[in-house]
């Protein structure tokens, strides 16, 4: 009788609400009070019941509001949402309270106590992060090894590309084509040289210089740009009905996919050099990129298949019924519908890229990770590893969350069409 | 007739040449860099051969599973690197799946806060480079452990330390015999199970299975240890005072550092994918299927596992073996943070002591691509025989 008379139902309303409330709201109290005023409310209590209080106090509050069927708006809400439960009651407690008692001293470490002025590590007092490291490093983390003063070029060079691109998406359809063919065509070139200089007047920068996050963009940028067009012609290589060109195109895509990165820089570092006539001498950074896009474009190989797999027979047939030859049948009628497929998969093989570029320092080159590992290793700057990795996780979990978000508007966008 | 007989033999040489060409120009691309090698080798007074392999190694491996130091051969030191880099593997899939499973269902929850929490994992993890993550683990936050004196005591069974983590060591007698009653036992549930199947098929009995497989699992292996003579005991790791500041721990086993923080990030950035073949995979299941169970009156927990499990098993388990193979690559960044596996052991140190660029990255990668294939083929068997029989 006494179990039924507890259980909370919608006549007792006016007990068992401001009941359970009360206790809810005491149980934060306490948490609160505890992580940022120091005072245990529930001192009195032995140890280890005061540590749990909180816990216990909010479970019985959120058994007695649990009331089905309300009427009132907020609290319906609350018990669908996060008090469905006991269990469901309890993990919620458990969450709360993990992140109020986590957002102290996280705060403190990342603002409160943390230094933002000065110029060496002697500015950098207290508990908390030394973001003087950061500001005194910016530019080498940005630029690498760049010369200060030329740096001009790395900005203009990617302000460029960032204007043509922009413009690209504005202007007339006319004469979009010619913009997106100067873009991958010529653009590539103009930026090569604005970087490396040696002629027009620009000094000579030997890429051993280039670093920091702007070379993550440039191979990003380049790898791209190639790894695409290789590896739709892998795709429809694979796809072929000429036994030699099919089998070539399996070996190759899965040769590359079934090797790590780290291994195929190595040997675009070390092994392949051997392979050249002796005297010649190809730039490190160059047979980096080449590794870095063949790598990507067998997966990115994979992906395209999948899109001409998922095909319809019938567009084939009706597009040879229309006598339409080989290319024309796939860059007319079958490519554009496939590709549309695989948006998804080609954002992600991309991100996967861009998150695959940090590994270039096992081969000596320098893009942020790099830097940030140099500047650790600094004898001025010794034991500032957790702000410079957080700092360099912070940068590209931005550039690859804004990459993976676009990917999903796009996908959104499309899909509506078909 | 005849003008058709002429077609039919263009189109076979339209389809010939352009398939002559290509196994040309492969074929002429091979034989200009096989010459170059070669050329290039004989300038360096080497010969191509893996003769090396049985040669002296002469330097040491931080972290072995098998006895090694100096005085091995090469070839002993590819196959410390290979054991460390199943080793990371393994651990790294143990953990990756536990976490993984979890996150996945917590995305499914109807609490709010759980799938909004697991949602933000799966963003935060799977958006950060992996070798920023090893960094961060390695570099800064194992770093700021204490020192062995002040480690992290667990119980004074383990201790928790930033030259690494000391568990204690197990000390078995008669391990073999132990090995041989866990194999008896899995070969009696095996027989079990059939013979469950039989009873239930043909006459609508119904054993319990589990808990007599449980039982077996325990009992054997139980009596093996009562009269068969199987001990086990412990090595407690113990503080040991090297000089005056300097301390250890011995008697225990030291799992350093390296590995910590490399299955730590294998296994946290992999779980990111996996919950979300998870999450696919339950969502693929559709609602009619749950319904149409509860219909024919199978209770909760014989839904999930004769109806919703074998079918979001089929969506999740070739992506999630997909994601396995990416952690075994991925274990190979190992070497930016000085773990002992196979690139840094052979294709960084045996490579720059030898100078054998081409055989050693060859064999490297030669043995990532078996794995990936044999993994391949096990994967298309699997996909074949889970396929939907359609009838």
């Amino acid at each position: 009788m006494i179990l039924t008379n507890l259980k909370p139902t919608k006549e007792k309303i006016n007990t068992f609400l401001p009941l359970g409330s009360i206790f809810v709201i005491f149980a934060f109290l306490d948490v609160l009070t505890n992580t940022f005023l120091n005072q245990n409310i529930t001192g009195f209590l032995p140890q280890t019941l005061s540590y749990i209080a909180p816990l216990l106090l909010g479970y019985i509050g959120f058994y007695l509001i649990r009331i089905e069927f309300s009427g009132i708006k907020f609290l319906d809400k609350l018990n669908k949402n996060i008090n469905s439960s006991n269990f469901n009651a309890f993990l919620t407690l458990l969450i709360l309270f993990i992140i109020i008692k986590a957002i102290s001293p996280l705060m403190n470490w990342l603002i409160l106590e943390a230094n933002f002025a000065g110029s060496s590590k002697d500015d950098c007092t207290g508990n908390g992060a030394c973001w003087v490291f950061i500001k005194v490093w910016f530019n080498r983390l940005m630029y690498g090894l760049y010369p200060d003063v030329e740096q001009w070029r790395v900005n203009s060079a990617f302000i460029l590309l960032f204007a043509l691109v922009g413009i690209a998406f504005f202007v007339p359809q006319k004469i979009k084509k010619y913009f997106i063919i100067f873009l991958l065509f010529v653009y590539p070139f103009i930026g090569i040289k604005l970087l490396s200089g040696g002629s027009f007047g620009l000094v000579y920068v030997e890429t051993a210089a280039w670093g920091g996050l702007s070379l993550t963009f440039i191979i990003s940028a380049f790898a791209i740009l190639f790894c695409f067009p290789i590896g739709v012609f892998l795709a429809l290589g694979r796809r072929s009905s000429l036994p030699a060109i099919r089998y070539i195109s399996i070996g190759f895509i899965e040769l590359w996919r079934g090797v790590p990165l780290i291994t195929v820089l190595f040997m675009a570092a070390v092994m392949f050099p051997m392979f050249l006539p002796d005297g010649t001498f190809i730039d490190k950074l160059i047979r980096v990129l080449i590794a870095i896009t063949l790598f990507e474009a067998a997966y990115m190989a994979e992906v395209v298949r999948g899109g001409l797999q998922a095909l319809p027979k019938g567009q084939y047939e009706a597009a040879k019924s229309l006598g339409m030859g080989y290319w024309r049948m796939n860059v007319l009628i079958i490519l554009p519908q496939a590709l549309k497929l695989v948006i998804p998969g080609i954002a992600n093989t991309l991100l996967a890229l861009v998150k695959d570029t940090p590994l270039i320092f096992v081969v000596g080159l320098m893009e942020l990770a790099g830097m940030i590992g140099l500047a650790k290793t600094n004898p001025k700057w010794l034991g500032m590893a957790m702000e410079g990795y957080v700092f360099a996780g912070l940068v590209f979990w931005i550039i690859c969350y804004a990459m993976s978000r676009y990917s999903q508007n796009l996908e959104k966008k499309l899909s509506t069409e078909r | 007739m005849n003008l058709k007989k002429i077609n039919i033999e263009n189109k076979k040489i339209r389809d010939l040449i352009p398939q002559v060409l290509t196994v040309l120009a492969l074929i002429s691309v091979i034989f200009y860099f096989a010459t170059n090698a070669q050329i290039n080798m004989g300038n360096r007074g080497i010969s191509f051969g893996f003769g090396f392999l049985s040669q002296e190694a002469s330097f040491d491996i931080a972290f072995s599973l098998i006895e090694f130091d100096g005085s091995y051969s090469y070839g002993r030191a590819f196959l410390v690197g290979l054991l460390n880099t199943i080793l990371v593997s393994i651990i790294g899939i143990f953990l990756a799946t536990i976490l993984g499973v979890i996150v996945g269902v917590a995305r499914l929850s109807n609490n709010y806060l759980i799938a909004k929490t697991a949602e933000w994992y799966v963003e935060i993890f799977r958006n950060i480079p992996l070798i920023l993550q090893i960094f961060f683990w390695y570099f800064a936050a194992l770093r700021a452990l204490p020192a062995p004196e002040n480690a992290i005591n667990f119980y004074d069974i383990s201790f928790l330390t930033i030259k690494g983590w000391y568990i204690p060591k197990f000390v078995w007698i008669n391990f073999d015999i132990f090995c041989y009653s866990l194999i008896l036992a899995f070969i009696s549930i095996y027989f079990l199970n059939r013979y469950a199947k039989k009873q239930r098929e043909e006459y609508g009995k119904i054993l319990p299975t589990f808990t007599l497989s449980l039982g077996i699992l325990i009992s054997i292996p139980l009596l093996s240890f009562l009269l068969l003579g199987v001990s086990l005991s412990f090595n407690y790791p113990e503080l040991k005072q090297l000089s005056e500041t300097s301390y250890t721990y011995e008697k225990g086993v030291s799992i350093i550092p390296e590995l910590i923080a490399l299955a730590l990030a294998l296994s946290m950035y992999t779980a990111t994918f996996i919950a979300e073949n998870v999450r696919a995979g339950v969502i693929g299941v559709g609602k009619g299927q749950k319904e149409a169970a509860a219909s024919i009156g199978l209770n909760k927990g014989q839904i999930l596992k004769l109806v919703v499990m074998p079918q979001a098993l089929r969506i999740i388990i070739p992506p999630t073996t997909n994601q396995y193979l990416n952690l075994t690559k991925n274990s190979s960044l190992a070497a930016a943070i000085a773990y002992p596996d196979m690139v840094l052991v052979f294709a960084k140190t045996a490579l720059m002591q030898t100078g054998r660029a081409i055989e050693i990255i060859s064999i490297t990668m030669l043995t990532y691509l078996s794995l990936s294939i044999s993994i391949s083929i096990l994967m298309n068997w699997y996909n074949k025989k889970m396929a939907i029989k359609e009838k």
